[in-house]
This record gives structure tokens, sequence and C-alpha cells, in this order.
């Protein structure tokens, strides 16, 4: 290996940052310093196996050796163990596509994330980058939009809306300008994905979204980030910037007629701006309300122009599509759930992180055979899944296959794929009160049954919890739920029910227990 | 106010402008809220709505740095209510509010996107895994006698940070 520079993966995904991978880089380059071995530190994006964070990886002729998770304290040891060429510690993984967590996963969308360096179009492209985008500037804009629609891609956001179909409506609307708006407003406990493989791999969103103007006729767009991820922020900008350097964005991209220009908005701290239409109208520059609808945003949306909205994960799933065509995507899933979904395994579980998988992997396979179970030891009780608009699901549910079909059907939802985890300490009723005072702090306030009724909500679980007239107080919190369900402008009030219901549903005795308290100490009074 | 005038050319330039403002003083003052109407030809009304919407934006001087502690369900699901008690107690402040030392503003967030390393914290623009009452008094004393021990956004972003006017 003379001559030919050892390189060395430290990440700069900020969940690495958070549990210090910074200090382990300047270790690293430290240690190497001092003792003289000459290497090269990438900083790439997370890999996704959060619970080896920091992970450092070493590239060797055999291919990428991992090690996690290290700490500074750690890096002397490594390279007392010949860590550069692969050598055994007690933190060794082997080689990191050899891991069971990471090997049986199907990697589309996530396929170049912690691999390469996210802010190096050279790399983007070494590792098939720009390839889809390449194949879009060919093509025809009805022919880019059969191949996403051929796909069978729904939007990744939560609500699961055929990709082709919202495309399709975009560019048959005839108007003087149209956007792309790409909703990075990952708000919702227990995801992280959005913010991953925006650091992990921006160009990936940059070359969807270029893909979609082109389809729609857009020529500006905008991503709305949110203000809690500044890292992600910074290095989007920065990925942005480069694009336009190397001809990918701007005016007559690549030599072709093909113009569109891409800019980076910041929210400012409100959940509801997750709604499509409030995140339209904060693009705007005014309060994050919800609009009614119709108007479509296809038709109607930004600055009152047909608009294309899509999260994330939907548009970093375009350029796959563009580059292997709609079937090789549409292989991967099951019934009307086509593709691959990043889950993310959050809260108390062992193993959390990223996997990708197909549709139709029940709960049960996510969370003992991917995550090992919970972090604390203790039995899984619940799991919220798809944020917290969606239900809480008992053990006995955790064999679903996650479709979206089946999980609509349970009134669970697969949203965008986070699923949190609690162990047996967890007090349902708290969990309940919590999604309504949820629903209080973040309400747009337009509509009444949202606005008020998370309000009665929250003071009616207060009572619940209290034990006071408990039965009476479940019938009316039932009909509340019912009324915000039915009533509510958007999935905000319309969803917050969903949590609510199906603790009561499924952990009943929580709702009862001062009740049973209570009780008590009457009968000992007497 | 050059802040004004970099950004009034953007599309919906209000927020954009109240990111500037507050990133240059720390808050909104109440006097921006006029010459913000009149320069964006909104009514004062208007901009006073967004303002007061956005739970990000803050009418008063904070402290030197900016503590936001995660109180949604996964980090619930890790003890983020006993370290949220922690954290009160120790600062001796609540929510919005800020330590007699002006150290520190302590603020609420739902959500930092942290989740399998739960609970988290955000200190400033720096992210925090794992985060025991311990580990919290600790990054606590670091921050307050070397505020830039942890960095985490490299110098050669930060200029991009801003954004660039398009």
């Amino acid at each position: 290996m003379s001559g030919h520079l050892i390189t060395v993966f430290v990440p700069r995904d900020s969940a690495a940052l958070s549990v210090g991978a910074d200090a382990v880089a300047a270790a690293i380059r430290a240690e190497a310093t001092r003792r003289d071995l000459p290497l090269r530190i990438v900083r790439n994006g997370s890999r996704g196996m959060l619970y080896l964070e920091p992970l450092v990886e070493v590239e060797t002729p055999e291919g990428r050796v991992a090690y996690g998770p290290v700490t500074a304290a750690d890096v002397a040891g490594l390279f007392d163990a010949g860590f550069l060429t692969g050598g055994e510690h007690a933190l060794g993984h082997g080689l990191t596509e050899e891991i069971p967590y990471f090997k049986k996963q199907e990697r589309l969308t996530f396929a170049r994330c912690g691999i390469i360096d996210p802010l190096s179009v050279e790399d983007y492209r070494a590792h098939g980058g720009f390839r889809g985008l390449e194949n879009a500037l060919a093509m025809s804009q009805a022919e880019i939009v059969k191949a996403v629609t051929d796909s069978g891609l729904r939007g990744r956001g939560g609500a699961g809306f055929p990709t082709g179909i919202k495309w399709n409506t975009v560019m048959q609307a005839p108007a003087d300008e149209k956007f792309v708006c790409c909703n990075a407003d990952e708000g919702d406990s227990g995801t992280f994905a959005d913010r991953m493989i925006i650091e992990g791999d921006p160009f990936c969103l940059i070359e969807g979204m270029t893909i979609a103007a082109i389809a729609v006729g857009a020529t500006s767009g905008y991503v709305y980030m949110r203000s809690e991820y500044p890292h992600a922020t910074a290095t989007l900008r920065h990925a942005i910037k480069l694009a336009y350097d190397e001809g990918w964005l701007g005016d007559n991209i690549h030599g072709t007629d093909r113009t569109f220009h891409l800019d980076v908005r910041v929210g400012a701290g409100a959940y509801i701006c997750g709604e499509e239409t409030a995140m339209l109208e904060s693009l705007e520059g005014k309060r994050g309300m919800v609009r009614a609808k119709p108007p479509l945003p296809a038709l109607e949306g930004l600055f009152g122009k047909p608009t294309v909205v899509n999260n994330v994960l939907s548009l970093c799933s375009v350029p796959i599509i563009l580059d292997k065509g709609g079937e090789y995507y549409r292989d991967f899933g099951v019934g009307r759930s086509r593709g691959t979904l990043p889950f993310q395994l959050a809260g108390n579980i062992k193993n959390g992180g990223i996997v990708e998988k197909a549709f139709g992997i029940t709960l049960h396979e996510l969370l003992y055979e991917y995550g090992g179970g919970t972090i604390t030891g203790r039995p899984i009780r619940a799991v919220q899944v798809g944020g917290p608009l969606g239900a809480y699901l008992p053990p006995s549910q955790f064999d679903l296959p996650k479709d979206y079909e089946a999980f609509a059907a349970q009134e669970a939802m697969v949203g965008h794929g986070g699923i949190v985890v609690f162990d047996d300490s967890v007090d349902m009723a708290q969990q309940a009160r919590f999604a309504m005072e949820f629903c209080v702090a973040e309400s747009c306030g337009k509509c009444t049954p949202c606005r008020i009724g998370s309000t009665r909500g929250m003071e009616t679980l207060d009572k619940i919890i209290a034990g006071k007239n408990v039965d009476a107080n479940l019938t009316l919190l039932a009909d509340l739920c019912d009324v915000m369900v039915d009533g509510s402008l958007c999935a905000m009030g319309g969803m917050t029910p969903y949590p609510v219901r199906s603790a009561v549903k499924h952990f009943p005795e929580d709702f009862r227990k001062k009740q049973h308290a209570v009780r008590v100490t009457h009968i000992a009074a007497e | 106010m050059t802040i004004v005038e970099d950004n009034r050319h953007l599309r919906g330039a209000l927020l954009p402008i109240l990111h500037a403002l507050q990133e240059e003083f720390g808050y909104i003052d109440e006097e921006a809220i006029p010459l913000l109407a009149t320069a964006l030809n909104l009514s004062r009304a208007d901009v006073h709505g967004v303002v007061s919407f956005y739970h990000e934006f803050r009418r008063e001087k904070p402290g030197r740095h900016t503590i936001k502690v995660c109180r949604a369900e996964a980090c619930q699901s890790m003890g983020a209510n006993a370290l949220v008690d922690h954290i009160k107690s120790r600062l001796q402040v609540d929510f919005h509010g800020t330590t007699a030392d002006g150290a520190f503003t302590l603020e609420p967030v739902f959500c930092l996107g942290n989740c399998a390393l739960s609970p988290a914290v955000m200190i400033d623009e720096n992210l925090h895994g794992r985060v025991s009452p311990d580990r919290f008094d600790e990054l606590a004393a670091e921050t307050r006698t070397n505020p830039h021990a942890h960095n985490q956004i490299p110098r050669a972003l930060s200029h991009s940070h801003k954004g660039h006017a398009q």
C-alpha cells in the first residue's frame, strides 16, 4: 500500500456528532501525526446504525472495516491494535457491509448515505449520482412522469399519495410559472431519515428536485427546512452552491435548455408547517395557517401557482427510478405499497437507527431482529408508529405487515416510517394526555375542533387520570375524538385522536389506576 | 437596516428577514415591527402575527446560550421528563426563562431528529445525544468555560449557513 493513503471514515452526521464524532476525528488525526502515519480522514454521512455511532471505518483491500461506538479515549488503543489495516479490537465489527443489521437491508434511497463524502460532486458521480438526471434531460416531460407513475412511488411524508399522479396534475396545469417544493419539516418524533439523507447525501435531494422540476415544467424550487436542523441546513446550502458551480443547477443545466433554481428556506419551530398548505403559507412569509382544499396545491400552490410538494424521501427516491427504471423500483414491496421505506427505530430500543426495507416487513422483525428489544432490557409495552399523530400499538399487533393499507385498516399509519418504542414503565394515560397537549401547543388555530377540542381533550384526560367520573369522561372523550376526526380541516386535529383512542383501546387499565385507588380508599374508610 | 435591504428582493421575504434579525440581535425588537411593515408593504398586524405565530422567534433578549431540550415521545421513552426536571432545578429557571447570570435561556422543543440516541439536547446549534443528568451538567459547565468547545458546524460551511441570495 506504499504511496497509497489509508482512508478513515468518521461520520459528520449530527447524530454521530451528538455522541462525540468530532472529538474522535480530532483524536485520530492527532494520534496519526504522533505516530507519523499519514492518513486521509473523510467525514461521511451515517451508515444508519446509530447504536454504533461514532462508527469509524477503515478502507482495506477487502472492504471497509467498522469499529464502534468509538470514543476519543479508544483511539490510541485502536492504533495499537492495527485498525488501519483492519486489525482486531473489542470495538471491531468486521466488514461494515457484513454486519447483519446492514446486510439484510434493501438500500435504494439510502444507497450512498454513509458511503460517500456528502459534499463531493465527484464522489457522488462515482457512485451513480446524476445518472437519473442525465436520463431525464434526454426524456420528454410525459416520459419522466410515466416512469415515476410506473414505479408505484407514493408520498413518503405520511399520506402515501401516488407521486406520479401528483406530478401529472402539475405537468398538465397551464401556468406562466410552476414550483417544486420539498417538505423537509421533519417534525415527527421518532423520525430522522430526512435529516440523515440531507446530511449524508444532499445531492440526491437536489437531483430528485431537479428531475421533478423538469418533469412538470417548474423553474424554481424551495426546500423548507426545520430550524431545529441547523447542521442539515448548512450542509444542504453548501451542496446547492456546489451544484450551481458544476452546472447541475441554474440556467441551461448542463448545456440543455432546462432551468431550475433552488433555494433553502428555514421554518421557525411550528410543527403545523409540516402540513403542506401551512408550509406553503410559511414559504410565502406568512403565519403557517392551514389552507382549505380544494384548490389542491398541484393547481394553486405556492404564490397561487401549480406546485409539486413532496417529502424529502419521495424526492430522494426519484433519481434511482430514473436511473434504473420504474419497474426496477416497483419490484420491491407488496400490494399497493411498492418500493422500500427507510424505517426508523427510535426511543427505548437497543439498536436504534435506519432500516431500509421493502414494504411488507412486520413490526416484530423490525423491533426484535433489527432493534434487539429495549435498551433498558425490560419488555416492550407499546410502540407509536408514524409520529405523534400515529396510533399506539401493543405487542399483540406486532405481526401486522408494514404496508399502507394493512396499517390504515387498524387506524394506524405507516407515516414517515418512524417507530418509537416504550418499555413497561410507560403510563399510557399520560401518553394520551401528551397527544392532546401537543395539539394544543401546535394547532394553527384555524378550525375549532382542533383548536378548542385539543384543550378540552387535555382537561378531560386530566380528570380521568385523577379518577373523576372516569366512565362518563371516557364516553365524553370518545365523543370528542369523533368530532375532531370528522370535523378538523387537516391531519393535526383529524389524527390527534389516533394515539388517544388507541391508548384507551389497547391499554384501558392505565386510565383506571386512580379510579381503583379511590375506590380502595373508600372501602378502607368504610 | 441592511438586513432588510439584503433580503427584501426575496419572495416571501419576511421569514428570512426575521431569522436574520434574530441571528444578529438575538431577538426581534418591538421597534422592528413597524419598520418591517413599511419595508415590505405589510400591515403591522401582519408582521406581528407572523412573529407571534412561530415558537422560534423571541421578543426578548435571550441569555448568551440557548438550551433546547426535547420533550417529544422518543425522548420521553428514555427519561426526558426527568431530565427536564433536573435541568430546571439545576439552572433555577422554567421554560422560556433565562438564568440569573444571563448564561442560558431554556426552551422546550419537539424533536431534534436524534431519536435513536435519546434523550437529546441542543445547546446553541450543537446537538447532544444520550444526555443523562450528569452529562448535562458537564455540557453546561463546558459551555460556560469554553463556548466553542462543541462547535459542530464546520467553519467552511458556516458561511453557506446564511444562504445565498438568488
